[in-house]
């Protein structure tokens, strides 16, 4: 009995937060376009997922691409005694999976983390409650900003990872597997169409929904004290990562089955 | 004018408010006194619009505001100041810019120069100079207060709400708070709402006491009438009494 009623709890609890999740996103959009836009916040935040992140983004995406040339063009040469379509085979990897994937984890990580403890400690010290009394809507002025910020900068790393990964990719296939350049980028642009870039860009414009969603909401909704925003940081960087790497699966099938990619 | 009919509010696993009926008129300092638990601050925040309430009516300045949209919430919200318990001052931004933050979103417009003759005499006001460069971190619980005072009263609210004011502030500190409440009664003419369970306090700064007991207001008046109560509750309250 008791365990019937630990797990109709559990449910229970699920289904508030998500109730209150897809509330929180509707207040969101609702602000968005009733609300004057917080420009200077705006700008803030893309400087805090976009340029600060930039870093961190392209030394994943450098290393990835590295390996990846590595790794595939050894591969191939312990086959074919000839490292095959490496460029190819980096290029789709990035633009496709990686890029997209591996930048919007360390974005959620670093980014989406933040943005938990920012919210959840203005949340329970009562910063936020400060806010409607002087007279400015929190949605408007902290998760309009974030929102925006994320769908716009994300992307933007995201093309700046691929290049960068790819680029990774023609260094160590010139200097270990001794590919001319001419070829690598022949492998690139073969077969890789905007269609291909088009599905990795799709896909992050998801994720960055997913990371201010996940981020934002566990901030606005931390429970009491330090323990409440570490639990709802933890809770974000995991939530934040489960659903990128299934909603990429998903999105992918759905791109695909759209001629897209 | 505030009124306040048959306000309910229940949180998860018990109803905090019982039905509170209080009227506040305007330019008058009211405490609300009650003991830990009894719903004085979360009745400030219905006030306020912070917390929705589950059954009664608000209306302020006429405006119902139990029954009005966000945005219609929104702009009674701009006649009010309120000072938090921890002074809730935004940590990501000086004293200078945490007073400001109110002005600049009403009065796009203004000037810098305008805004910084506006913030130092607001701080000046509640007795602080030479801190507007500071961050909260760096200030002293009662500096904070008074800063967070300094935010409330900057955009000339008609109603000022404090929340246990003087709590975790040493007596002189504490009297210091006190007086500053008088004073901007004095000097910005505003409806003060207290909440507070230093009877002392109340006392000092109020017109009217109203004492907040399982979710109902079961006695206002003067703080004379208060001390003077008949009831039993209200007493052992004021003399420390376990209710």
């Amino acid at each position: 009995m008791r365990l019937f009623f630990a797990v109709g709890k559990f449910f229970k609890e699920v289904f508030l937060k998500l109730g209150r999740s897809f509330f929180f996103l509707q207040d969101t959009v609702y602000w968005l376009f009733k609300s004057k836009l917080e420009k200077e916040e705006v700008l803030k935040q893309m400087k805090r997922v976009g340029v600060e992140s930039f870093p961190v983004c392209i030394l994943t995406s450098l290393f990835t691409g590295m390996v990846l040339a590595l790794q595939s063009g050894l591969s191939s040469k312990s086959i074919f005694n000839d490292p095959l379509y490496v460029g190819t085979l980096v290029a789709f990897s990035m633009v496709l999976e990686l890029g997209p994937v591996l930048t919007s984890i360390v974005v959620a990580g670093r980014v989406g983390a933040a943005f938990t403890a920012e919210i959840g400690t203005m949340k329970v010290t009562e910063q936020i409650d400060a806010l409607y009394t002087l007279g400015v809507n929190p949605f408007s002025y902290l998760a309009v900003p974030r929102l925006i910020a994320s769908c716009l900068m994300l992307p933007l790393l995201v093309i700046f990872s691929d290049i960068i990964g790819i680029l990774g990719g023609y260094f160590v296939s010139i200097v270990k597997l001794g590919i001319p350049g001419k070829i690598y980028f022949d492998d690139v642009t073969r077969y890789l169409e905007i269609m291909d870039v088009l599905h990795g860009i799709i896909k992050t414009f998801f994720f960055a929904l997913i990371i201010f969603w996940v981020s934002c909401f566990n901030g606005f909704y931390t429970g009491e004290g330090a323990e409440g925003v570490g639990k709802a940081t933890t809770t974000t960087v995991v939530v934040s990562m489960i659903l990128i790497l299934l909603s990429d699966y998903f999105l992918g099938s759905l791109l695909i089955s759209f001629g897209i990619g | 004018m505030i009124k306040i009919r048959g306000v309910h509010k229940y949180f998860e696993d018990k109803w905090v408010l019982r039905g509170v009926d209080i009227d506040i008129y305007d330019g008058e300092t009211i405490t609300i006194i009650g003991g830990s638990g009894e719903g004085k601050s979360v009745l400030l925040k219905c006030i306020v619009g912070l917390l929705k309430v589950d059954k009664g009516e608000i209306v302020i300045d006429g405006v119902d505001i139990t029954k009005v949209s966000d945005i219609e919430l929104q702009k009674v919200q701009k006649n009010f100041g309120f000072l938090f318990q921890g002074a809730a001052l935004f940590d990501s931004m000086t004293v200078y810019e945490n007073v400001a933050f109110g002005i600049r979103r009403r009065n796009p417009s203004l000037s810098e120069s305008k805004i910084r003759r506006i913030v130092e005499e607001k701080l000046s006001l509640v007795g602080l100079k030479g801190v507007e460069n500071l961050k909260p971190a760096a200030l002293s619980g009662g500096m904070k207060k008074r800063v967070g005072l300094a935010r409330a009263i900057a955009t000339n609210p008609k109603y000022i709400l404090y929340d246990e004011p003087t709590t975790g502030l040493d007596p002189v500190l504490a009297d210091s708070i006190n007086d500053l409440i008088i004073d901007m009664k004095k000097k910005l003419g505003v409806t003060s709402i207290v909440v507070t369970h230093d009877i002392h306090s109340a006392c000092k700064v109020s017109d009217r006491i109203a004492m907040l007991y399982s979710g109902k207001i079961i006695e206002v008046g003067t703080p004379q009438d208060i001390l003077n109560s008949k009831n039993a509750l209200v007493r052992n309250f004021i003399k420390g009494v376990m209710i």
